[in-house]
């Protein structure tokens, strides 16, 4: 039977991002980080076709 | 055979009457006030519609379609079938991460309506329903996570025991017990986040889609106090089209 390896070692307990009372596993971490980048390219990218309609309105 | 009525008698005044005194028709007639099918179905939007940022509601929209699809299937089949089959593995995967993307695409939602205070020009209940489909989301999940029947499962449902317990809510809400947490669950939670969606969706429909602040407008004013008439050109545009309303 072929058994396919994790990519990453899953074999241990979460790393975790420890500041005060802030407990977070290094996974939560990545995937809040990758929200705000999203939200940020969600703002910052243009939506095609977008120019145009604006110019057809003025 | 058609009757003539007689002279002076108003051929529609009974059956109008009537009509008002069905409450079918007053609900009718209530719902295409409030909602005529133009505004229902709209085949445009305004020019500020187009950004990415508009796209995160609809995301959570597909994402929760995919969640309901594979769940009925993961609801069909039973736990033994997910766990020790490999077509029950793609779908227990499809769904969780479905879930995932939910998650995600609801809390970027969240800011982008959150950064243009969507609760502006009387969309408040269109904000509350938003938010009380995020609260709800939550325990949605956390059923979901208790209701694997694996190790994890007994895991989480005795970390949250604790948490449930300290608030004074685990007497009736047990999640150690299977039972009650699935039908939670597959009933209950996916009942009221699906109502809730589908009200949210009317209420943004009735009252459209949030414009951006008058970004326009208020550079002009800051353009005229301080002498130049030409400041705030190039910043037009985004609340060209209207059909959304203030």
């Amino acid at each position: 039977m072929i058994v396919l390896a994790a990519v990453f070692n899953l074999n241990h307990p979460a790393h975790t991002v420890d500041w005060h009372f802030i407990h977070l596993s290094v996974a939560n971490v990545v995937v809040i980080g990758l929200m705000f980048v999203v939200f940020a390219l969600a703002i910052a990218l243009p939506f095609p076709g977008a120019e145009r309609r604006r110019r057809a309105l003025k | 055979m058609s009757v003539a009525e007689p002279a002076g008698v108003e051929p529609q005044a009974s059956a109008v009457e009537r009509k008002h005194e069905s409450w079918t028709a007053r609900v009718r007639e209530a719902a295409v006030d409030a909602l005529p099918p133009e505004k229902l179905l709209p085949d445009g939007q305004p020019t500020y519609v187009a950004s990415w940022i508009y796209l995160f509601g609809v995301a959570s929209i597909a994402s929760l379609v995919v969640i309901i699809a594979s769940g009925s299937i993961l609801a069909l089949k039973g736990p033994a079938w997910w766990h020790f089959t490999g077509v029950g593995h793609f779908f227990n995967s499809i769904h969780l991460w479905a879930v995932e993307l939910f998650f995600f695409v609801m809390v970027v939602h969240l800011w982008g309506k959150y950064w243009v205070a969507a609760w502006r020009g009387g969309r408040v209940r269109v904000w509350i329903t938003g938010a009380i489909i995020f609260l709800i989301a939550i325990p949605t999940a956390l059923t979901g996570y208790v209701s694997q029947q694996n190790f994890d499962a007994q895991w989480i449902s005795t970390q949250a025991k604790d948490a449930l317990n300290s608030v004074g809510v685990g007497a009736f809400f047990n999640v150690t017990n299977f039972g009650q947490m699935y039908s939670w669950h597959v009933l209950l939670f996916p009942l009221a986040v699906v109502a809730l969606v589908a009200g949210h969706v009317l209420l943004v429909r009735t009252h459209g889609v949030v414009p951006p602040f008058e970004l326009q407008k208020r550079l002009e004013l800051a353009g005229a106090r301080a002498g130049d008439p030409s400041a705030g050109a190039g910043a037009g545009g985004r609340d060209g089209g209207g059909g959304g309303g203030a």
